[in-house]
């Protein structure tokens, strides 16, 4: 297999130069009342998406809350100002207007969708949902019985069992370390006046950036941004500390009745910011990024045939580092797949990579860098992500660069740090075989 | 739908099919002399190519015995060919910077890649050469044989909603293959063979089935000189024929069944119609019961069953109807109500059998049958943003019996919908004789069907 990846890619080093560059032209875009966003003209189709983001996401939820930030979220679309939640979205339909709220570890995400024909309307509405939400009594009520029966359904799911016992491990009792989504009991306890005090806590000024990408100039995206979000207070909740990784290894078997385990694994990752951040990132890629290729699916899978899919992924967030995996096997195999990951994780640690699999995952990370540059709302999410991650504007030009930058050294350095086979910590969802809980 | 690895968003399920951008997208079509179709949709708005490769084959042309022979040659594809290795296909799409994978669904099985558009030309030459020069060892076979055990155990076994989905589908089909799941049942995909995988690959792969669609960034002839050069060689399959597949015959008795799971935490009952599909030619009634799967329950907030299960009572915490026209055969409409707590799966069918009645006696507010319209409208603006969608429309339509002319034609026929034709589609589907109720409970719920 490395073989045939060397003489390929051989014959492809001297021709591979790429000469996509992705095509967006950004504009910064601050409005008469000092709201900025970042802006792609696309005239081609006449509609307009946007993405506001406010940083700190769940992680804001107010000791003793948990869920008042998933709820409020839930409820946004339930009905504002004047309209109640069925009046609110036969207008959202009547304009073929598309809004999206959307909660996650470290920001909360509202998305929009509108026709060029019909986007004052649109705007006026979302403005209404973004700022003066009803939390009626019955759309409380309504929500918080879909949210809970959703929490009971993750009870007796193997994916969310193993995901909540990972991150109960990896972080305690940091807000990373529990459900967002709360527990029955804690969005029980939820009032409206928590939801308010929810929204303010992550709603506001100094957390949030904008995107927007598609049919709308400079010009006209100034005062919409004032119209749309100058109605929030200027400051949200403090985030909270940053959170303590406690993964040291071992292996943790929590026992349920089903046919395949579901496997997550980790350690601590690195940071966003680190001088080895690139390194880490192109290490990973050989060892179980995305695609077909990597180190993990070719050993666990295409060679053993002991999963449908695995892969690993580093996940700088904002208040912790991980560097996670996942995969689901047969009830009886799942000890010998733990055992293949142990085996490539160590290999990796002691080795780094070779020089034909450093140079593969460089081509194929630049190269497939401009193709994800496609679709207006697609766009518009990675600019508004880039912001919150406090990424330049410029970093879409420059970030092939740092990926070309990368030696095999850099790789050995960093593998030596980042990978600790003895600090990979497993939890094993279902009835496996020969699999034995250890600290 | 069943892929080679998730994580590719599928949207062919949407209730509310995108359908054709008059303007944006520049179509070309043609035919190769061995009989490969081709369509050429052009976007130019990113340096970008998607090519797919469609087969009209799919889980429903299997051989009796045979469930899953579909999708596992799918998974095979991806082992080598008499000029390349094992893995290198993936391997040289990533070198490229693109991504690929695969789906098998009723219908068909399509391949994929996404690439940079100055690539395109190797894609042809990959996608070519494993047409008709598939190798694959024993052992390639015995381990991608677990590969796809262990995709059912993931998708099916761990899934108890999944579990019974199967169920269901497998009692409203009397006779029809699709009865049968796609990726197949557990024992028959664990006795499949290279040899059953062989003769599946050389009847039903081949230029005279299959249907190019390259869309993105690209010029037309040359698109079509490329596929001249590389599938243009390709000896068509003598053993291609029409489709006909065993029919369903009258369905003349009410099935109804439930499943208890204690992995289950959410309660719910699904029915499931047979209905009409998208058919060449005819397609008012399909488009007549996209409109109705969007009035009934479409939105929480203003679809019919969210409006009185969730709203004026608090009967369900989640309602649902769905419809897909795009099938070769007939396809199903279905409706469905999950309770809340407290709310016997008795109490939500009598519910939602009610609301149906009231429905049928009520008809449709003009109101929200002109949202619907219009939000069917912009959902053809907003779906030139996606050229893959546009590309998947293209594929899943030619694989599923419609004609270009068809697939072009469907919003015209989609906007030409009146409450009328709704409401006698609605009054055609909804027989009980024809439809299968499910319960999906958990385990100490103690109710007993009735």
């Amino acid at each position: 297999m490395i073989r045939a990846i060397l003489a390929v890619f051989a014959v492809f080093a001297v021709c591979v130069a790429w000469p996509v560059q992705a095509a967006v032209e950004i504009q910064e875009v601050t409005s008469p009342g000092g709201i900025t966003a970042w802006l792609v003209e696309e005239h081609s189709i006449p509609f307009v998406a946007l993405d506001i983001r406010f940083k700190g996401g769940s992680s804001l939820d107010a000791p003793g809350k948990r869920g008042a930030l998933n709820l409020m979220t839930g409820l946004l679309e339930e009905g504002a100002a004047d309209l109640n939640a069925r009046d609110f979205a036969e207008a959202a339909e009547a304009l073929a207007a598309r809004f999206g709220f959307s909660l996650y570890d470290d920001t909360m995400v509202v998305s929009a969708s509108m026709l060029t024909e019909t986007r004052d309307q649109a705007v006026d509405l979302l403005r209404t949902a973004l700022i003066e939400p009803r939390f009626d009594d019955d759309a409380v009520e309504r929500v918080r019985g879909q949210v809970q029966s959703g929490i009971r359904s993750d009870a007796t799911d193997p994916n969310a069992i193993a995901a909540a016992r990972f991150d109960a491990i990896a972080f305690g009792d940091h807000p990373y370390g529990a459900s967002q989504d709360g527990t029955l009991d804690s969005v029980a306890g939820l009032s409206r006046d928590d939801l308010i005090a929810a929204k303010d806590r992550v709603m506001a000024r100094d957390r949030m950036f904008v995107a927007v990408v598609g049919d709308i100039t400079a010009a006209e995206l100034g005062p919409l941004l004032d119209r749309l979000l100058g109605g929030f207070p200027e400051t949200g909740a403090p985030m909270p500390d940053k959170a303590e990784v406690t993964l040291d290894g071992g292996i943790d078997v929590v026992p349920f009745d089903t046919p395949q385990s579901v496997v997550v694994f980790g350690h601590e990752g690195i940071e966003r910011f680190d001088p080895d951040f690139f390194a880490a990132y192109v290490l990973n890629q050989v060892l179980g990024g995305s695609g077909f290729s990597s180190r993990l699916m070719t050993e666990v899978r295409e060679k053993r045939g002991l999963t449908y899919g695995i892969g690993s992924y580093l996940a700088p967030m904002d208040l912790a580092e991980t560097h996670i995996g996942q995969f689901a096997s047969a009830n009886d195999r799942v000890a010998e797949a733990i055992e293949v990951v142990r085996a490539e994780w160590a290999k990796a640690a002691a080795e780094g990579l070779t020089e034909a699999e450093l140079e593969v995952a460089k081509t194929y990370l630049t190269g497939s860098y401009p193709l994800r540059f496609d679709g207006n709302a697609t766009i518009a999410g990675i600019l508004a992500g880039m912001q919150t991650e406090g990424l330049p504007m410029d970093y879409i030009e420059t970030r092939n660069a740092e990926i070309e930058a990368v030696t095999l050294e850099d790789v050995k350095r960093v593998a030596a740090r980042l990978l600790q086979p003895g600090a990979l910590t497993f939890v094993v969802v279902g009835s496996p075989e020969g699999v034995e809980a250890a600290p | 739908m069943f892929a080679r690895l998730t994580g590719l968003a599928l949207a062919l399920f949407a209730a509310l099919p995108a359908t054709l951008p008059a303007a944006a997208q520049e179509i070309t079509t043609f035919t190769l002399e061995n009989g490969l179709e081709a369509v050429v949709i052009e976007n130019h708005r990113a340096p970008v190519a998607v090519h797919m490769l469609w087969y009209r084959i799919g889980a429903a042309d299997e051989p009796a015995g045979k469930s899953g022979i579909a999708h596992f040659l799918e998974h095979l594809l991806f082992k080598g060919t008499e000029t390349r290795a094992a893995g290198e296909f993936s391997d040289l799409v990533e070198i490229n910077g693109g991504s690929d994978n695969a789906f098998t669904s009723l219908d068909y099985t399509a391949y994929h890649q996404r690439v940079a558009a100055d690539r395109l030309e190797l894609m042809m030459e990959l996608e070519a050469d494993r047409m008709r020069g598939l190798q694959m060892t024993e052992e390639d076979v015995v381990t991608e044989r677990a590969v796809i055990l262990e995709e059912r155990n993931q998708r099916v076994e761990n899934d108890p909603g999944a579990i019974f989905s199967e169920q269901r589908r497998a009692a409203q089909y009397l006779n029809h293959a699709y009865g049968i799941p796609i990726i197949g049942w557990k024992h028959e995909m664990m006795a499949l063979t290279r040899d059953d995988a062989f003769d599946f690959y050389r009847r039903f792969y081949a230029p005279n089935n299959a249907i190019l669609v390259v869309a993105g960034d690209v010029d037309p002839d040359a698109v079509k000189a490329l596929a001249e050069q590389y599938y243009g060689p390709l000896e068509p399959s003598a053993d291609i024929v029409p489709r006909v597949r065993p029919e369903e015959p009258p369905q003349l008795a009410e099935r109804r069944m439930s499943y208890a799971d204690p992995r289950v935490a959410q309660p719910y009952v699904l029915r499931s119609y047979l209905a009409p599909e998208r058919d060449p030619g005819a397609q008012e009634k399909a488009a007549a019961l996209t409109y109705l799967a969007e009035i009934l329950g479409g939105s929480g907030a203003t679809s019919v069953l969210g409006q009185k299960l969730q709203f004026e009572t608090q009967i369900a915490v989640y309602t649902t109807a769905y419809y897909s026209g795009d099938s070769l055969d007939d396809t199903t409409f279905g409706v469905g109500v999950f309770p809340v707590e407290g709310v016997s799966l008795a109490e939500a069918e009598a519910a939602m059998d009610r609301v149906l009645a009231e429905f049928m006696a009520e008809g449709i507010d003009d109101a929200q049958f002109e949202r619907i319209r219009f939000q069917i409208r912009a959902a053809q603006i907003y779906a030139e943003d996606d050229i893959q969608g546009l590309a998947r429309r293209y594929g899943a339509g030619l694989t599923s019996g419609l004609t270009l002319a068809d697939i072009e034609a469907w919003p015209a026929v989609l906007d030409a919908v009146t409450k009328d034709q709704v409401m006698a589609a609605a009054a055609e589907v909804f027989d009980r004789k024809r439809a299968v109720t499910g319960w999906l409970m958990t385990s100490e719920s103690g109710e007993v069907m009735q």
